[in-house]
């Protein structure tokens, strides 16, 4: 069965407070806290980009796999951030890696679900024979125009994930997705910051799909919430990730591993698979674990995954997602617009 | 600018130098002749691991133009664990935080960039190793 081979996470080291941002616009910071439920976020460096986190989580995601970079088959890296708007993120990964030249690669972008569909093109290559390994990666450098609501949630982190047939830490049981065309969050053209529909995002938006996703693949595998072990769905901020687990059934056991973005921000494209990497860093030999990703414009892909025992031979091989949650030094906002390049010089 | 770049992706992405057969002594960047052998240099390609230390560094604080937004920056010589020793900056860590002898792992980072249309260039620096 196609499942999981390897799996690696990256955060950068920077973070900056709610409170920071909140004086900077004359926002109350403990209304945003308790609204959003995200107290920081996690910022990269001038010289951190969605190639470098790519670069840094895939690394990550070979160490615990140990194959030859060689037998991977396909690259696809998932951002609503490329380096380029024109040139290929997923070249420098295949580059990076060694695991050039012969292999397929792509970029992609579906807002924050880009990463999941990703690993769905690889489970499709694999399962059909076509390659033996496939890298997906879901990551982001996100931007949140100054003064805007997504400004205290905008993030940056990512994590890969090679998907193949054998030595598999992870088999995926079954996966599904629901979309459909409603504008709730986009960016034109050329255009540096994003725009968003407000509250149209939530009901119409995040919970429909999500719910959609997650009730879809259920009735698919014949399955209840309390099948799984854990749960991790996307997180645009605290306050939606709890309340779609609640409104499905979910218990705070299930789905507490999954949620980062009160630590570390929205990270887009790389929210549900760091979600998952901590839970894989948790979890068990047989346990089970419902995934559903969500990005604007919108859909959602949902996994239903059970764990193998070889979880344990790999976890310890790559450094864990709580390291990089742990690692951190905050910076106040001027810094921050450096590290963004918000200053136009 | 953009060849010029393209030509050091593998050594830069991937830390590729050579290793000398005859003698044992690894080189990087590559190079085409083996100093301590001469002719009798027999080269083979060698992944260097990117684990080494620092062996000397120097704070940059007037830095040249692509880097002046980055000081004030370390520039250190690190020797990895092959015995090599290369140019590198350190990162995500302070000027005053570095010393002698601190254990570094590479990462892999933007380097430079040709202006805001022009080609971005990637390669290795170090962080220091903190688990």
């Amino acid at each position: 069965m196609v499942g999981i081979v390897g799996y690696g996470a990256y955060i950068p080291k920077y973070r900056i407070k709610v409170e920071e941002i909140a004086r900077v616009w004359n926002k109350d910071p403990n209304a945003i806290k308790k609204g959003l439920l995200v107290y920081e976020k996690a910022v990269p460096s001038l010289d951190e980009d969605t190639a470098t986190i790519a670069v840094e989580a895939s690394r990550n995601a070979l160490k615990r796999s140990e194959i030859n970079p060689k037998d991977i088959g396909a690259v696809y890296v998932g951002s609503e951030s490329h380096p380029y708007a024109v040139k290929p993120t997923s070249t420098i990964v295949a580059e990076a890696i060694d695991a050039t030249p012969e292999l397929t690669a792509a970029d992609l972008e579906f807002a924050c679900k880009a990463g999941t569909a990703g690993i769905q093109m690889c489970m499709g290559l694999v399962e059909s024979g076509l390659i033996k390994y496939g890298l997906a990666i879901g990551a982001d450098t996100a931007q949140g125009a100054p003064g805007d609501a997504l400004e205290y949630t905008a993030a940056a982190g990512g994590a890969a994930y090679i998907i193949g047939k054998s030595n598999v830490i992870a088999e995926f049981n079954g996966t599904y997705s629901y979309t459909t065309d409603t504008p709730d969050f986009w960016r034109r053209e050329g255009k540096p910051y994003p725009r968003h529909g407000g509250r149209f995002t939530g009901e119409p938006a995040y919970f429909k799909h999500v719910i959609n996703a997650a009730e879809g693949l259920m009735e698919k595998m014949g399955t209840k919430p309390e099948d799984y072990d854990y749960c991790v769905f996307h997180q645009p901020n605290g306050k939606f990730y709890i309340r779609v687990a609640k409104t499905l059934g979910f218990k705070e056991e299930q789905y507490k591993y999954g949620l980062l973005t009160p630590q570390i921000g929205n990270t887009y494209s790389g929210a549900v698979p760091l979600g998952l990497s901590n839970i894989l860093d948790h979890c068990e030999g047989g346990e089970r674990v419902l995934a559903v990703s969500y990005g604007s414009g919108a859909g959602s892909d949902a996994f239903d995954i059970t764990i193998t025992e070889r979880i344990n031979k790999v976890k310890d091989k790559a450094p864990k997602t709580a390291y990089y949650l742990e690692r951190k030094e905050y910076i106040d906002y001027a810094i921050y617009a450096k590290f963004r390049r918000k200053i136009k010089m | 600018m953009v060849v010029r770049s393209w030509r050091h992706i593998k050594e830069r992405y991937n830390l590729i130098g050579v290793r000398c057969k005859n003698c044992g002594t690894v080189y990087f960047p590559s190079r085409e002749i083996c100093p301590k052998c001469r002719r009798k240099t027999d080269f083979e390609d060698i992944k260097l691991s990117g684990r080494g230390k620092v062996y000397t560094y120097s704070v940059v604080h007037v830095a040249p133009k692509d880097f002046e937004k980055q000081a004030p920056y370390v520039i250190a010589i690190i020797e990895l664990e092959e015995g090599v020793k290369i140019t590198g900056q350190v990162v995500d860590c302070k000027p005053d935080e570095v010393y002698i002898g601190m254990p570094v792992e590479v990462v892999f980072r933007r380097i430079k960039e040709d202006g805001d249309d022009g080609v971005i260039t990637y390669g290795y620096k170090f962080r220091p190793v903190e688990n």
